[in-house]
């Protein structure tokens, strides 16, 4: 729908329970008038899967400090295909350099690092979902 | 989300138990306009679930309440529905909706849970409400339980939508002249003291007692005789949320014999339709009222009373 609401899911997947960051990204992304709806640290792919679902999200924002993301963004992007879900996925976390551009193949919106200004994560967020 | 909405499809997939048509009507809804009339026009006529209302004060424990008692109702192979209601930015109309970290880990069960903001709009909470709770009626989810934050209209608009409204308290919150303050206690159909396990429970307990035996004294009390029941409960333990239950299915059968079920739900639509007057009467004002007709000589009094004759000449 145009013009509405931007709706976002904000997670934490798998062992990871560093949510500094996260919590400062869903205020961002508040104080740009989206609706973040926060899930918290340590879920599945099913709990996102659920939330999208029930929610009607218009994109998924994951955040990971564990080094597991060459692992579980694509079991994320696996298991929204597996639901027939086009959701968009931006991470945002700590991801060396070098795989960024696997991410991104794999099919990630969006990858965006420490120190990101807001105007960024906000702006990536409106692309993602515009696209 | 992309391609034109069929909406009696997206209704009967919604009726088969598809979820992401569920999630896609609730958005409708929301939105407003003619699209979510178009909604209220294809559900309005399935039967209501029983719709219980769950407010008080923020960090009284309602999300992980509800998340117990949710988990308590999917084991009975019930299959509930929540909508979570937290307020919008008026500045910003950004929303953090947080309620699902409390109400963790249940898609296992039949359970659907949707947050919602506020979103500011005049009405739009008065609106959308009972629009999500028709949209649930229709996918045959029951119960349906909205949480608000109990302040101010949007827990009165949440009141009005309940057929059984839980308002919960917490140890420490007041003493006897709070409890005796206008506003939200006098909403309640069942009271749970959550956090019970700390100091002050039964202080909080007998100063609620001592209000419903006033609402006697002043004449204030249920002509039917029913007594709001007072519930113990810590949610972290799930302690007390069997009761809860059955506190809320007893007030239900309250209703059904009293025939009061009947009365509130026609309250209900009565207090839902005069808020579509209202919002469609406001539209109308505020398009009236433009910058011209107002100047620092213009009487406030008067100019209203003029556009209000000119709409409704």
């Amino acid at each position: 729908m145009e013009n509405s609401t931007i709706r976002i899911v904000l997670a934490k997947l798998g062992l990871d329970g560093h949510d500094r960051g996260i919590k400062v990204v869903a205020r961002i992304l508040r104080d740009a008038g989206m609706e973040v709806i926060y899930l918290g640290i340590r879920q599945t792919t099913d709990d996102i899967i659920a939330a999208i679902e029930q929610e009607d999200a218009d994109a998924i924002g994951l955040s990971m400090h564990n080094a597991g993301h060459l692992t579980l963004a694509p079991a994320l992007l696996a298991a929204l295909e597996k639901a027939g879900l086009t959701t968009p996925v931006i991470i945002g976390g700590i991801i060396p350099d070098q795989d960024v551009a696997q991410l991104t193949t794999d099919g990630v919106a969006a990858v965006l690092g420490p120190g990101a200004p807001a105007e960024e994560v906000v702006a990536a967020v409106r692309q993602a979902v515009n696209q | 989300m992309s391609g034109a909405l069929d909406l009696p499809q997206l209704v009967a997939l919604a009726s088969e138990g598809n979820r992401r048509a569920v999630g896609r009507l609730l958005s409708v809804v929301e939105q407003g306009g003619a699209l979510a009339d178009t909604v209220t026009s294809l559900t309005h006529q399935k039967p209501s679930a029983h719709v219980v209302g769950f407010t008080g004060a923020p960090g009284a424990g309602k999300s992980t309440l509800i998340g117990q008692l949710v988990h308590h109702l999917c084991q009975q192979n019930q299959a509930p529905a929540v909508l979570a209601v937290d307020p919008s930015s008026p500045l910003t109309g950004g929303a953090i909706l947080g309620d699902r970290i409390r109400m963790d880990h249940l898609n296992a069960g039949q359970a659907f849970i949707r947050s919602a903001a506020t979103r500011g709009h005049q009405g739009g909470l008065a609106l959308s409400v009972p629009g999500s709770m028709r949209v649930f009626s229709a996918a045959g989810y029951h119960p349906v339980i909205i949480e608000t934050v109990g302040v101010g209209q949007v827990e009165v608009d949440v009141a009005a939508a309940a057929d059984t409204t839980v308002v919960v308290v917490n140890p420490g919150w007041g003493d006897a002249v709070q409890a005796n303050k206008s506003g939200l206690l006098e909403v309640a159909d069942i009271f749970v003291i959550n956090k019970a396990d700390r100091p002050g429970a039964q202080d909080t307990r007998r100063d609620l007692e001592l209000m419903l035996e006033l609402s006697h004294v002043s004449g204030q009390e249920d002509p039917t005789g029913y007594r709001p029941p007072i519930i113990m409960a810590t949610a972290t333990t799930g302690d007390g949320i069997a009761e809860t239950w059955t506190a809320i299915t007893l007030h239900l059968q309250h209703l059904k014999n009293t025939g009061q079920l009947e009365a509130r739900r026609q309250a209900r639509i009565r207090y839902e339709v005069l808020s579509r007057i209202e919002q469609k009467l406001q539209i109308a004002a505020k398009n009236a009222l433009t910058a011209e007709t107002i100047t620092t000589n213009t009487s406030p009094a008067k100019l209203a009373q003029q556009i209000v004759n000119q709409l409704l000449a």
